[in-house]
């Protein structure tokens, strides 16, 4: 248990349980980036450069992001006497005790068991250009066409509907 | 650093995210928990690749890399659906959208 | 057999057939109706007469010489069992009766169609007629019981339809009515004679080459066996068909329908009440003489049927006789004649045996015959009066009537040496010589006697009202004598008895050889000399009584009281109300009938309409259960049901709550589950 992940962990980790359980939405939502850069630290303790900074490149500028912009243009008039929490709040946090516990005792009851800390493996930006043309490049044309069908896909369902007859109140 | 710790604390976050998808009742915060689940998954990913059988193989980054982006366009496209609910309903509160009810 | 015999069974059929072509005719065919029953009369009365003389033919020295024709009519089983037998019969008996219907009833058709001449049911009158010619001829000709028993039905409808001819008085209705209705009564005993003959003997054929059962065999067989109170099975039957011969010829307690029936036109009088219907009663018992006159081997005494036959008619004739004399209808008188005469006729065959009574059956015939065709005369001649006390004189304004009707009166009262003398007499001494010294045995003899008396007495009475006198009816009205077609019969019919009287003929010697064969009663000449001069007095009693009463003192007017009413008042008014007889039956048997008729009305409406009723509400109140049952318990319940499914599918709904946290509480929990499972599963394999 060295210093740098049990800071970046601990630090994730309360953001994290800070994001969703702040009262103010966007508060949650700068929380939920917090999260975010400490995984990105995460990564890069880990060795995987390139996604921890594409992790930053994305999930932080992109995604949080949007989820401020959603949060900004869905200013719900809720009364604020009323809780954040809903009404089965309790079984929920039980049932997330039960899901944690039992992770654990499959972690901890699985036969794999890893050497400890062993070096990071070299692992290029080359390499992974290499491997997406290479080996994955039909993944890669896929995830470009979903990428372009959610695009096009989130700006329909977002658009304001004109001439709607008869529909939607 | 053993695999286990690694292991149970993306565990933790995942059910972190886990908990906050199922407590809160503003729609994006549920996206928002539903994010950091996909991102626990991803360290779990990472975790495996950094101490797997043969850490050659770039398998855990690409699935990664690709995680990343879907997860982002599935967050995009949930959002723009949140926003087209709130344009129905006035509000983005869970307990109030059960249309789908019975 | 003989052609005679052969063509026996056309004798009743010619009528028969006369009947059936007039009763498809249109109402007013006149021509038709004379025509074809007087010519089928006639036609019958030939055949008769040629079988009347083929009976001659047959005739021997040894017992009564007969033929006979059976065929089988219905087979209902195998064997000899299983048939039953009709037939017709051609001996002595039969002849006679033949040729005594056939004559007095062409007579009395030919009466009719001058009597009848101004009625509108001309035609249907002969149809009736000839019907009754047909069954009474039929039931004379007939070998078995049961086509006797049929022609015997026939005959009484015959009379109902006749004596209600006309139907709209309500008189002559409820004369009919009360005819069918007491001969009925008899009927029944006859039916049950007849059933048990039956089933004793296997037979209702008379005479069957030896089997029929009026032959040796079954007679013995029916004598030897003896039902409850130790009476003998052939008195009992014999008993029993006398019932019905009670009824049909007026006997003592069935009489009362007799004197109601002169409510039909006179010429039915004449025919059927007089001549031929009521002695087929007479008749009947002559016919089965064999079975009422078996006596076990070895008894004392006669036989006991005949014995009550004997009673019962030596009753019914004083009985008779004592009410005629004080009747004031001219039919009506010689109504109670002849249940009177008839009584005379079962006395005959009680004491004498068959030739004595149906000798007197025949000779009755033709004088009573002739005395109601003289009364309808008369009342034709009086336009319409049928009352003596308003009649009188009659004899010098329609004299060819009271010279017949003299006739044929001084034949009934028994004037000497005339036939009606000679029948009356053998009856007498029949009975005078079946005594057996006691005074009860003597009694049918002193009755008889006493009846002769009153007889006399009687009809002197009724011509002295009718024909002797002053005229006491309206004066304008005075009485004409009848046309010719009327006077015609009468004069043939007192010819017929001039004829009999006559000493050269003899028709009794004559009569008791061919019907009993040749052999005769003994009887000591003392008897004879003893009765014939008894006769005698009897007659002049009875004569110089009535001359003294109503001739010698004259009748005052219309409306004077009768002489002996006079004098015994109390007397003459029972004689007069009929003794009673029919008043007694209305209180009795008739209020009976009518509360038996109540309680059944009652027991229909009340008793079985009431179950009905009951069965039918218990049906509707099933239908009302099975209503509630259908209503409730299984639409409702039904409806329960599905509202159960119902409220299991809401139920089962509650769980979609549209939150979707909630689903995605149950997935988390499943995935823990899961998990563990596996987890489990995997560790433990």
């Amino acid at each position: 248990m060295d210093a740098p992940f049990l800071i970046a962990a601990v630090l994730t980790l309360l953001s994290a349980i800070a994001a969703i359980s702040l009262r103010n939405v966007v508060h949650c939502a700068l929380c939920l980036t917090l999260t975010f850069l400490g995984l990105a630290t995460l990564y890069l303790q880990l060795g995987a450069q390139f996604v921890g900074l594409t992790q930053i490149v994305v999930n932080v500028g992109a995604v949080a992001i949007v989820i401020v912009f959603a949060i900004l243009l869905t200013r719900s008039s809720d009364n604020p006497g009323e809780s954040r929490f809903n009404k089965g709040a309790i079984w929920a946090g039980l049932i997330c005790a039960a899901v944690f516990a039992t992770l654990v005792v499959a972690i901890n009851t699985s036969y794999v068991s890893m050497k400890s800390g062993a070096p990071a493996p070299p692992l290029t930006v080359e390499k992974i250009g290499h491997e997406l043309m290479g080996r994955y490049v039909l993944p890669l044309e896929a995830i470009a066409l979903l990428l372009t069908a959610a695009l096009i896909g989130a700006v329909i369902i977002a658009m304001k509907e004109s001439n709607e007859k008869g529909g939607g109140q | 650093m053993t695999l286990e710790t690694w292991l149970v604390f993306s565990a933790a976050l995942f059910c972190v995210g886990l908990c906050g998808a199922l407590i809160r009742r503003n729609a994006i915060i549920v996206l928002l928990s539903i994010e950091l689940m996909l991102n626990a998954a991803n360290l779990n990913f990472i975790i495996f690749w950094r101490y797997g059988v043969n850490a050659d193989a770039a398998s855990g980054v690409m699935m990664v890399i690709f995680s990343i982006g879907i997860a982002a366009a599935e967050a995009a496209v949930g959002l723009a659906l949140v926003i087209a609910v709130y344009r129905h309903f006035k509000t983005v509160n869970l307990d109030r959208i059960d249309s789908m009810k019975g | 057999m003989s052609e005679a015999t052969q063509t026996l069974w056309l004798i009743p059929t010619l009528p028969l057939l006369a009947a059936g072509a007039l009763a498809l005719k249109p109402r007013d065919n006149r021509g038709a109706a004379k025509a074809l029953s007087i010519g089928s009369m006639a036609l019958a009365l030939l055949l008769s007469v040629r079988a009347l003389l083929e009976s001659l033919n047959l005739q021997g020295d040894h017992g009564v010489a007969r033929e006979f024709f059976n065929f089988v009519w219905l087979s209902f089983g195998a064997g000899e069992a299983g048939v039953l037998k009709l037939g017709f019969v051609l001996d002595p008996l039969t002849a006679v009766m033949l040729v005594m219907v056939t004559f007095v009833g062409l007579l009395i058709f030919i009466f009719s169609v001058g009597y009848m001449e101004r009625d509108a049911n001309f035609k249907q009158f002969f149809c009736f007629l000839s019907l009754f010619a047909a069954a009474m001829l039929g039931l004379i000709v007939s070998n078995s019981l049961l086509l006797l028993f049929i022609c015997w039905e026939l005959v009484g409808v015959a009379s109902y339809l006749l004596i209600g001819f006309w139907f709209h008085k309500p008189e002559a209705a409820a004369a009919a009515k009360k005819a069918f209705i007491t001969t009925r009564i008899g009927d029944m005993g006859f039916l049950l004679g007849m059933v048990w003959l039956y089933a004793e003997t296997g037979t209702l054929l008379f005479y069957d080459g030896g089997a029929g059962c009026l032959e040796q065999g079954a007679i013995a067989a029916l004598v030897a066996k003896s039902a409850a109170g130790g009476i003998a099975v052939s008195t009992c039957i014999a008993l029993l068909i006398f019932c019905g011969a009670a009824g049909k010829s007026g006997q003592l307690p069935l009489h009362v329908w007799l004197p109601d029936a002169m409510e039909g036109p006179t010429p039915v009088s004449a025919l059927i009440h007089a001549a031929t219907m009521v002695a087929a009663g007479v008749f009947l018992v002559a016919r089965m003489f064999p079975v009422f006159a078996a006596v076990p081997p070895g008894a004392e005494g006669g036989a006991a049927a005949l014995t009550i036959v004997t009673w019962v008619g030596a009753t019914t004739a004083v009985f008779a006789a004592l009410i005629a004399v004080a009747q004031n209808d001219i039919k009506r008188i010689l109504a109670y004649s002849t249940v009177s005469q008839l009584g005379y006729m079962m006395l005959g065959i009680g004491v004498g045996g068959v030739a004595v009574g149906m000798f007197h059956l025949i000779m009755h015939a033709f004088f009573k015959a002739l005395l109601f065709l003289g009364a309808g005369s008369v009342i034709h001649g009086c336009h319409e009066e049928q009352d003596i006390r308003r009649m009188g004189g009659i004899k010098d304004h329609m004299p060819w009537t009271f010279y017949t009707y003299a006739i044929g009166m001084l034949c009934l009262t028994g004037l000497p040496f005339l036939v009606g003398f000679v029948s009356k007499d053998e009856i007498l001494v029949s009975a005078l010589h079946g005594n057996t010294g006691s005074l009860v045995s003597l009694l049918p003899f002193l009755m008889g006697l006493f009846g002769a008396v009153l007889t006399s007495f009687y009809m002197f009475r009724q011509v002295f009202y009718a024909f002797f006198g002053t005229y006491r009816g309206e004066a304008s009205q005075a009485p004409h004598e009848s046309p010719k077609i009327m006077i015609v019969p009468l004069v043939a019919l007192a010819a017929a008895l001039v004829f009999f009287s006559l000493p050269k003929v003899d028709p009794w010697g004559w009569f008791s050889g061919f019907l009993e064969g040749g052999h005769q009663h003994e009887i000591p000449t003392g008897h004879i000399a003893l009765v014939i001069f008894l006769s005698v007095v009897a007659f002049l009693v009875g004569a110089s009584l009535a001359y003294r009463l109503y001739f010698k003192r004259g009748i005052g007017s219309a409306d004077a009281p009768d002489a002996l009413e006079e004098r015994f008042p109390e007397a003459f008014a029972t004689l007069a109300g009929r003794f009673h007889v029919d008043e007694l039956y209305e209180a009795s048997v008739i209020r009976a009938n009518a509360w038996l008729a109540r309680m059944a009305d009652l027991l229909d409406r009340k008793v079985w309409n009431g179950i009905t009723q009951f069965v039918t509400q218990v049906a509707v109140m099933f239908a009302w259960f099975a209503r509630l049952f259908d209503e409730y318990v299984i639409n409702q319940g039904f409806d329960f049901g599905c509202r159960r499914v119902n409220d299991g599918g809401r139920v089962a709904t509650k769980p979609q709550s549209g939150a979707i946290q909630s689903y995605l509480r149950v997935i988390g929990i499943s995935l823990a589950v899961g998990v563990l499972l596996l987890t489990w599963g995997c560790s433990g394999s």
